[in-house]
C-alpha cells in the first residue's frame, strides 16, 4: 500500500502540482506527522499503522489549516482515509479551506479499523490504495438508545464526571477552528469549575460539533478520562442527518447552523 | 515553507510524556501528544497541552540574576554558579551543615532528585532534603 502512496506523492512533487505533501513518517520508532518536499526522500513515509491498523493517526487536516494560514499561496498534498476527506469538505463549508489548494491522496481503511471505528464511510472517494471496505453502522450508539431514559442520563453524567478538563479532545480535533472557543465562554460554561460543568461543559461542546463532526475519533482517544466521546458525537451526526438531512463532510453546500454567510 | 514535529519530553513533571513540538518556519504551532510513546500514549494534560505557548512567552527567564544592590541582574551560568557554591561554602563553614536545606523538583527526573540528595548528603553533608511535591 505504502508503494502505491509513495509513487504518486513522487509524481505529485515532481510535477510542480504540489509544493509539498502532508503525511506520516517513521523515525526513531516513532510515526510522526511529516511535510515531505523532495521526492527524492520519502523514505520513511507510513500510514499511520504500528501495532494495528491506524493506531497512530493524526489530526493532519488541523496541520493543514496551520501551513495555509501561515502562506495561502502554497498547493498541498495531504493523506486522507475517509475520515479526513470529510474534515476537508467539513473545513471547506465552514470556509476555513480552498480545497483547490489541497490535494488529497487517499487510502481505503481495513475492515478491522472500519469495524473499531464503526464507520460509515472507511474510504475516501478515489483511494490511490486500499480496498473499500462496507460501512458499518453505530453499534455504540445502539446501545445507549436501549437504555431507560434515566439510566442513561445517569451513564453520561457518570461518564462526563470523570473529565479533568484537559481540551484535549478540542485541541486534537481536526475541524476545531475557533478563535474563541465556547468551551472558555462564561457565559455558556461555569468557566472555573473542575470537574467541568456537568452535563453544560460537555453538551456545549456536542452541539457546536453539529455539522462539524466528521467522526474520526481522535477525541475520543485523546481523553485521558476514557469518555465515549465518539459515541455522543455520532449521535450528534445522526440527528443533523435525521432532522436536516446534512451529512456532515458528505452533503455540499452551507451546513444548517451556519449563521455567517461566509462572504 | 518549513513545517516540522519535534520529539521531546514534556519538562512540566516528572512522568515524562512525550509530544512533537511543531515548528511552522522557526515558530511553534502547536503540540500534539505523541501515540507511540508507552508513557502518555497519546494522551496529555492540560499543562503538557499548552508547552508550545509557555515556551515562547516573553515572560520567560533567559538567564541566571542575581541581586545586586537590591536590583536583579542577568549574570552568566559561571557566575551564578561561582556565587552559589562560594555563599553555600560559606554559610556551612560559619553555621554547620545543617544551616542549608535542599528542595528538589516534580519537574525533573528521578535521576536528578538523585544526584540532589546525594549532593546533599554526601557533600554537603545533612538530612535536610524535601521535594516540592509533599507541598
Amino acid at each position: 500500500m505504502i508503494e502505491q502512496v509513495q509513487s504518486k506523492v513522487r509524481e505529485l512533487l515532481e510535477a510542480g502540482t504540489i509544493q509539498g505533501f502532508l503525511g506520516l513518517r517513521e523515525q526513531n520508532g516513532h510515526i510522526a506527522p511529516h511535510l515531505f518536499q523532495d521526492p527524492t526522500d520519502l523514505e520513511g513515509m507510513s500510514l499511520g499503522d504500528r501495532e494495528r491498523p491506524g493506531d497512530a493517526r493524526y489530526p493532519l487536516t488541523k496541520i493543514l489549516l496551520t501551513l495555509t494560514g501561515n502562506d495561502s499561496r502554497a498547493k498541498l498534498g495531504i493523506l486522507v482515509r475517509g475520515c479526513d476527506e470529510r474534515a476537508l469538505e467539513s473545513l471547506a463549508a465552514w470556509n476555513q479551506l480552498d480545497r483547490d489548494k489541497v490535494v488529497p491522496v487517499g487510502i481505503a481503511c481495513p475492515r478491522e479499523l472500519a469495524e473499531e471505528c464503526e464507520c460509515e464511510r472507511p474510504y475516501p472517494k478515489d483511494p490511490v490504495a486500499g480496498e473499500k471496505t462496507e460501512p458499518v453502522a453505530f453499534a455504540s450508539v445502539s446501545r445507549i438508545e436501549e437504555m431507560e431514559p434515566s439510566e442513561r442520563m445517569r451513564y453520561w453524567l457518570r461518564e462526563f464526571d470523570k473529565c479533568v478538563k484537559c481540551y484535549g479532545c478540542r485541541d486534537i480535533c481536526p475541524v476545531c477552528f475557533c478563535r474563541e472557543c465556547s468551551l472558555e465562554d462564561q457565559y455558556l460554561i461555569r468557566t472555573r469549575n473542575l470537574p467541568p460543568e456537568n452535563p453544560v461543559f460537555h453538551l456545549t461542546r456536542a452541539v457546536h460539533m453539529a455539522g462539524r463532526c466528521i467522526d474520526c475519533g481522535l477525541c475520543e482517544q485523546v481523553c485521558p478520562a476514557e469518555i465515549p466521546l465518539r459515541t455522543l458525537y455520532k449521535k450528534v451526526g445522526q440527528i443533523m442527518e435525521d432532522e436536516f438531512s446534512y451529512h456532515t463532510g458528505e452533503t455540499t453546500g452551507k451546513p444548517p447552523l451556519q449563521i455567517a454567510d461566509g462572504e | 515553507m518549513e513545517y516540522s514535529s519535534v520529539l521531546t519530553t514534556c519538562t512540566y513533571c516528572g512522568c515524562g510524556c512525550n509530544f512533537y513540538l511543531e515548528n511552522v518556519d522557526g515558530r511553534l504551532t502547536g503540540t500534539i501528544p505523541c501515540k507511540t510513546s508507552p508513557v502518555n500514549q497519546g494522551r496529555l494534560c492540560i499543562k503538557g497541552w499548552n508547552a508550545h505557548e509557555f515556551v515562547q512567552s516573553d515572560q520567560r527567564l533567559t538567564s541566571p540574576l542575581i541581586r545586586k544592590e537590591g536590583r536583579l541582574v542577568p549574570v552568566s551560568w559561571e557566575e551564578a554558579l561561582d556565587y552559589t557554591a562560594s555563599e553555600l561554602r560559606a554559610i556551612r563553614s560559619e553555621s554547620g551543615p545543617d544551616s542549608l536545606a535542599f528542595l528538589a523538583s516534580a519537574k525533573v527526573t528521578n535521576e536528578e532528585n538523585y544526584v540532589l540528595q546525594k549532593f546533599a548528603r554526601a557533600a554537603v553533608g545533612t538530612n535536610n532534603i524535601d521535594h516540592c511535591a509533599r507541598l
